[in-house]
């Protein structure tokens, strides 16, 4: 063994430079700036079929390539040799003599002229079939991974859009506005709903929020919604209509819970509001009174979906001109920022700042800023529904 | 919307002059320039710009819509040309952006009212006794190449190229990086350029023009300019002994020696 490293160093070996050149182990070109080919070594003689005579001086390098990858070299790759000299890991297929064709990665490097010798390209050509194939079928399972995941995305839209109402009812002497705004990008379903409708004497309003994401929280949320409005049927009371929504979602079985206010609005033979709610397991809504001061109106409930017996109150209150009632959804408060939560004093200012806006006004306001203060992307999905008694 | 930041928008040259707008084609970004434009910086105001989609232009811009068909390109133009209130401007359009320049001065010829148009194709698939060069089939072939030469791009490229100021190490690594984009808009332009037919637009053109043709230019073979010639009524044509299709970059000094004798 050593007697042989031996004789490599001492010269002994075969190699020529001229061998090194023709027989390394990747294919060798060299063009002219053209892309005419004036050198060419045997390894890629050996690649594509072709004759040394075939080749240098009546071939540009432009010829050897499939038309795709012709288009490529002209807009991409010339240019970038221009500019910064050399190219790296270009995939091309080249064209061999037998009308086959090989894919290869190609590496190459501008030569500046010099003065004795005018510019060059330089070009080394590794055949790459396997690795190529092995790519191709990558790129194939992205395409159906992207696929999957956009025609995800829009069952998840579709879904989402399903559980909030295009548009709130107009109510006589009230303004309503609903807003909506998903978790992250919006590729999920999110579990926050609401949904206002007539009822006998008056209109109700449902909001709340199921626990997770997804198609399972998808049907708890379906669910709750058409049980809301099937209810009133049965017992009016804010309370009975939650107690209800809990007895279907335990005989459903499934292992979803759910925080939910509803709430009433009666009108007088004197036009004025009376409103009714109860809130099982959900934040109270916010009040802010003509005046300007802020009030939560509810009493706390039990969270709907995982008891038999559940605590619920009704809690009324009446309303007067210029009076504001705030719903919203924990991803209102629970909303993560460099300084901490968005919480309910943030929320309260809001509100403050806003109050002479309209209901739509003071519901995209609240829900800006909470976004905002995730820097754009809420952790949460925020539910925001505002009745205001104008002036 | 900041024009000037979404189509990253360089003004040189002499202020007050005749503005000359430097346009790019399919492929890379305002660097294609890079040997041209400064030679027209002491008698013009030089304008440079990326289209929405390419180089360091603001790829949210971007909307597959728009730039389905070539006159949302040339919207890009009439926009960055409003921004900078250009009146009375040289346009010099590259590969596709030479049809970009001739639906843009159309639409406005008092804004654009001289176009250089630099290896120009109206339509680059054949039709019936039209010689385009290609192929539908060949243009899925380039999408399908333009595939395999991004492979890179969503995990490392995009945080590079979309501008990533805290972290400069990242910018060593670019390579190939004036002709980086997020591939689905790569493949989108690919298409938009490819399969887009302006020859009826060609005879509408009202303002000075001169084309310039390569020889051996695998894009816009030499049938392609006399047509362009011929449909543009008092059209100049430059037969140019660069080869290939980027004369801006394999041969500067003749691109600007044939554009300064047209003006």
């Amino acid at each position: 063994m050593a007697a042989r490293d031996d004789a490599r160093v001492t010269g002994e070996a075969p190699e020529t430079l001229e061998d090194l050149y023709e027989d390394a182990p990747c294919g060798y070109l060299s063009t002219r700036g053209d892309g005419m080919i004036i050198r060419v070594n045997r390894t890629m003689l050996t690649l594509t079929g072709y004759r040394r005579q075939d080749l240098v001086g009546r071939v540009r390098i432009h010829d050897l390539l499939a038309v795709g990858d012709r288009i490529l070299y002209e807009t991409h790759f010339a240019p970038l040799l221009a500019l910064q000299a050399g190219v790296k890991e270009i995939a091309v297929d080249l064209r061999c003599a037998d009308g086959n064709r090989v894919p290869v990665l190609l590496n190459a490097v501008m030569k500046e002229q010099t003065p004795t010798r005018p510019e060059e390209i330089w070009i080394g050509v590794v055949a790459a079939g396997d690795r190529r194939g092995y790519e191709r079928e990558l790129l194939q399972a992205r395409h159906r991974a992207e696929e999957s995941q956009r025609r995800a995305v829009e069952l998840a839209r579709t879904l989402q859009e399903s559980f909030i109402p295009p548009e709130l009812p107009r109510i006589p002497g009230m303004d309503v506005a609903g807003m909506y705004r998903p978790a992250g990008r919006g590729d999920e379903v999110g579990g926050d709903f609401y949904d206002m409708h007539e009822v006998v004497d008056g209109w109700a309003l449902a909001l709340g929020d199921v626990c997770g994401k997804g198609v399972q929280a998808a049907v708890v949320t379906s669910l709750a919604r058409y049980t809301i409005r099937a209810a009133p049927l049965r017992d009016s009371r804010p309370s009975a209509i939650l107690a209800t929504l809990n007895e279907v979602l335990l005989k459903e079985r499934t292992d979803r819970f759910l925080t939910a206010v509803y709430a009433q609005v009666h009108q007088d033979a004197r036009d004025r509001f009376r409103l009714t709610l109860s809130l099982g397991g959900h934040p109270p809504a916010v009040h802010l009174s003509g005046e300007g001061l802020i009030s939560m109106i509810g009493h706390p409930g039990t969270v709907l979906g995982v008891l038999d017996s559940v605590e619920l109150h009704d809690v009324t209150v009446d309303l007067a001109r210029g009076d504001v009632v705030v719903f919203y959804t924990d991803g209102v408060v629970e909303g993560r920022g460099p300084t901490g939560f968005f919480g309910e004093e943030r929320m309260g200012r809001a509100l403050s700042d806003a109050r002479d806006a309209d209901a739509a006004g003071i519901a995209g306001r609240l829900v800006d800023e909470v976004v905002a203060f995730q820097s754009g992307m809420p952790s949460d999905d925020i539910a925001v529904v505002v009745l205001k008694i104008p002036e | 919307m900041d024009i000037v930041a979404r189509n990253n928008v360089k003004v040189s040259g002499r202020s007050g002059g005749r503005p000359m707008i430097f346009s790019h084609g399919f492929g890379c970004d305002q660097s294609m320039w890079r040997y041209v434009a400064p030679a027209f910086e002491d008698e013009y105001e030089t304008v440079l710009f990326d289209y929405v989609g390419a180089g360091r232009s603001e790829l949210s811009a971007y909307s597959a819509e728009r730039y389905a068909s070539l006159d949302g390109y040339a919207q890009d133009v009439l926009d960055v040309c409003e921004e900078l209130d250009l009146t009375g401007a040289v346009f010099v359009g590259h590969s596709v952006s030479a049809m970009v320049g001739v639906l843009a001065a159309i639409r406005e010829p008092r804004r654009l009212s001289t176009l250089i148009l630099v290896a120009p194709s109206p339509r680059y698939i054949d039709d019936g006794d039209y010689v385009g060069g290609f192929s539908g089939a060949d243009i899925e072939e380039l999408v399908d190449s333009l595939d395999s030469n991004y492979l890179g791009w969503s995990s490392q490229m995009a945080p590079v190229v979309m501008g990533n100021p805290d972290r400069p190490e990242l910018g060593e690594e670019l390579t190939n990086s004036f002709c980086r984009t997020d591939p689905e808009i790569a493949k989108q332009f690919a298409r938009t350029t490819f399969l887009s037919d302006n020859r009826d637009d060609l005879g509408k053109v009202t303002v000075p023009t001169l084309i310039l043709q390569c020889s051996h230019d695998a894009l816009a073979p030499p049938q392609v300019g006399h047509y362009v010639h011929q449909a543009i009524p008092g059209s100049e044509l430059t037969l140019m002994r660069a080869t290939g299709h980027c004369p801006n970059l394999s041969a500067p000094e003749e691109t600007i020696a044939a554009i300064k004798a047209f003006l």
